[in-house]
């Protein structure tokens, strides 16, 4: 099969890392070969994060470049718009409509642009935005945000719920889990 | 069994399945989790020393005593590992010895983009270049068998790319031989002139050695293309760039060992193909090698040689078609790292603005307040060069523009690299003000523990390296010690130490916002009917407060209460009252 690309971006501290890890879990045990690629250190700090998860018969560069994500996983609005570009025609923006201001539109020296759903969606791109915020408080905290952008993503694969229900028993704390597949639930049903 | 590990573990599996019972390294990003991860085995003994010459001596010391051992670092970490490391190119080794460095081509946490292969070159040290986690646990139980074949250091060298991708692995049992005798050998370890004469030409000896292994060995291997016109050269995730981007299009010959390069290998492959390329990131490194040989090459004339490259850059110089997705027309404005709500650096350098003060800064989270709108920082050049850097601009100006510098470092900064500053400022009296930022951490590599922190990298308890008493044992009388959550005593305490016609230290202590220790109050909360709009809870830079429709409002999933603001707002429009 030809390697599937996702972009999991969103910003430094929202748990874009767990989902990257949770997804390349999953894609293992279903026999694929597997490459995930993370950022650590200076950059998780509040900036603008991605990582890459790619899957297929033999999966070579562990960076996916501009015109090959079959799909986007975006935790922040602004975040969907930056990366675009890496995007195939016709793929897939999935985004929690939640927009976190950057510093630079916080000190007054940038606008956080208007209507970037609409703006989105008149690309040659499939828009799915959503307030996962609203639903991961619902299941118990704001930090769920990244199950329940996992539920929502897994709607595009043919994956049983067991077989996400242990990826993510696998990925979370025991203390958490409860509110975590509550929230991947959410994500699932929205 | 398979799993999915990053480069990084998969490099820790493969020591610890080689039997590396010693590992002594400093943190720094992206070499970081090869010692966390090998830390979680308990048959390795692993340590966070103060530095990375401290390390790989200790590391030398542990090879010497006869177990294979190891210590790893950041690329800039190899600089302060250099005096050791070239060194020990001479004694050679008794159990194998690996030093792990990792570069980080693109910056993405760094102050340079410098290419480590020049070292392995220099100090005549064989490098092996794992491009995936497969390749980084295979290399690491390859280097211990080279180290003790040719009685040799071995270097293995990462990159962001490689260290911070998770690939398929498998795993295997650990092996652990016996651990050798240590005898004494003059000859071999005292490197005094006499003695390293002798050594010299060994070593010269030792790289035709190992030259003649990279021709024959299983990890430099030529891979069949369908066409010739062009040959490639390659090594590291370059490698799997050049898969990705042309799969078996054109032959390619993969070096995994990247010094010494073979010779007969490259000659016989550049016959075989219509035009030689070399694709490598930072600098020319094979491309220069291949040119020495006489060989036509091509590779920096087509592959630039600042930041990172990928496989559309490799199709596009080699003349294929690129794709590329729709962007939106309207600017998206930029997201850089700012400090954490609650970081307890942000206050401390909003005084040190407000005091219009030259900042000399060091390596850490702090760098962050040199970027908008605190921009209180001046310099940054490595570990501990704030303190040292002080002590010249003290000393080459005059008496005023003493009184209005001061130099910032971090804990784990100070003791890595800045204590020595100190000292110089204690023994050649300059009237230097030093800024110790205690936040009880390493923390912008991630949360590892330092020799201040009282628990090592295991996570047990143990002996605490006391700052104040370090201080002043190494001569300097006025020490003090302030809360930067308190910016009124800050800013009195650094006026007066700044006015001293002696050596300071000020110690701004409170733990990083982000250690889970560390208790919250609660958000603050923010009253419009008193906000004046006047912005001056913005001048910190908080991520946590914005103006909407001209009042500032508080984001209460970042807020942490560290009532910073509180203190800058005159209207009492930011109170901790009733969001807590």
């Amino acid at each position: 099969m030809e390697t599937k690309n996702i972009m999991i971006v969103g910003v430094g501290g929202q748990g874009t890392l767990l989902a990257s890890k949770l997804l390349g879990r999953l894609l293992l045990t279903k026999g694929f070969d597997v490459k995930v690629s993370e950022v650590h250190g200076m950059s998780q700090r509040g900036g603008s994060v991605v990582t890459y998860v790619r899957w297929g018969d033999r999966v070579c560069s562990p960076i996916i470049d501009k015109g090959q994500a079959d799909c986007i996983l975006s935790f922040e609005l602004l975040e969907a718009a930056r990366y675009t570009e890496f995007l195939k025609p016709g793929g897939r923006i999935i985004v929690n409509s939640q927009q976190i201001n950057p510093m630079p539109v916080i000190a007054g020296a940038a606008v956080y642009p208007e209507n970037l759903v609409e703006k989105l969606s008149a690309l040659d791109v499939r828009v799915d935005a959503f307030d996962a915020l609203s639903l991961a408080e619902k299941a118990g905290s704001s930090k769920a945000v990244n199950l329940v952008l996992m539920g929502r993503l897994a709607k595009h694969f043919d994956f049983t719920d067991e077989e996400w229900m242990d990826a993510i028993e696998k990925s979370v704390p025991p203390k958490f889990l409860e509110m975590n597949k509550k929230a991947f639930e959410f994500g699932q049903n929205a | 069994m398979k799993t999915l590990m990053l480069g990084n573990e998969a490099v820790a599996r493969g020591l610890y399945e080689a039997g590396c019972s010693f590992v002594s390294s400093y943190p720094g990003t992206p070499s970081t989790e090869i010692t966390e991860c090998v830390a979680k085995y308990e048959e390795v003994y692993a340590e966070w020393a103060p530095n990375e010459k401290v390390a790989l001596e200790a590391a030398f010391g542990a090879s010497l005593r006869g177990v294979r051992s190891f210590c790893a670092m950041k690329h800039v970490g190899l600089n302060v590992a250099a005096d050791p490391l070239f060194t020990i190119s001479y004694t050679g080794v008794n159990a194998g010895l690996i030093i792990g460095v990792a570069d980080d081509a693109g910056m993405h946490s760094s102050q340079n983009e410098q290419d480590s292969r020049h070292y392995a070159k220099a100090a005549k040290i064989p490098m092996l270049e794992p491009s995936d986690s497969a390749e980084g646990l295979a290399f690491a139980k390859l280097a211990y068998e080279l180290s003790e074949q040719f009685d040799t250091a071995v270097l293995i060298k990462m990159c962001t790319r490689v260290s911070h991708s998770q690939s398929v692995v498998e795993t295997g049992e650990r092996v652990v031989s016996e651990q050798k005798k240590y005898e004494k050998n003059p000859a071999k370890y005292i490197m005094m002139p006499a003695y390293a004469k002798k050594k010299h030409p060994m070593v010269e000896e030792r790289t035709k050695a190992l030259t003649a292994w990279a021709e024959t060995a299983e990890i430099n291997r030529v891979e069949p293309g369908q066409k010739n016109d062009y040959g490639i050269i390659t090594s590291s995730t370059c490698y799997q760039y050049v898969k990705e981007a042309l799969g078996d299009t054109y032959p390619v010959l993969k070096l995994g060992m990247i010094w010494p390069m073979p010779e007969q290998k490259i000659r016989d492959f550049a016959k075989s193909v219509s035009k030689l390329v070399v694709v490598e990131e930072l600098d020319g490194f094979i491309e220069a090698h291949c040119r020495n040989l006489g060989l036509l090459v091509s590779g920096k004339d087509l592959f630039s040689g600042i930041g990172e490259l990928s496989q559309n850059v490799v199709q596009e110089k080699l003349g294929q078609a690129v794709k590329a997705g729709e962007t939106l027309s309207e600017e998206i404005p930029a997201r850089p790292p700012v400090m954490c709500a609650g970081c307890p650096h942000r206050s401390l350098f909003y005084v040190l603005k407000k005091l219009n003060l030259t900042v000399l800064g060091d390596i850490g989270c702090y760098t962050l307040g040199a970027v908008a709108p605190l921009n209180a920082i001046d310099t940054t050049v490595c570990m501990g060069a704030s303190v040292s850097g002080l002590h010249g601009f003290v000393k080459a100006g005059d008496e005023e523009s003493a009184g209005k510098t001061v130099a910032v470092i971090g804990d784990s900064t100070f003791i890595h690299s800045g204590v020595t500053g100190l000292i110089n400022i204690a023994y050649n009296e300059s009237n230097s003000t030093v800024i110790i930022l205690d936040n009880s951490i390493t923390g912008m590599t991630g949360h590892q523990q330092n020799p201040t922190t009282g628990y090592n990298l295991k996570g047990d308890p143990c002996t605490k390296i006391d700052l104040e008493s370090l201080c002043h044992a190494v001569g300097i009388k006025r020490v003090r010690v302030v809360d930067p959550y308190d910016m009124e005593t800050c800013q009195a305490v650094i006026k007066e130490e700044l006015a001293v016609k002696e050596p300071s230290v000020v110690i701004s202590r409170r733990p990083c916002a982000l250690l889970k220790y560390v208790k919250h109050p609660g958000p603050i909360c923010s009253d419009p009917e008193k906000c004046k709009g006047c912005k001056a809870c913005m001048s910190i830079g908080c991520p946590a407060i914005s103006m909407v429709d001209g009042k500032a409002v508080i984001d209460e999933t970042l807020c942490v209460g560290c009532g910073v603001c509180e203190q800058l707002c005159k209207f009492g429009a930011l109170s901790a009252e009733g969001g807590r």
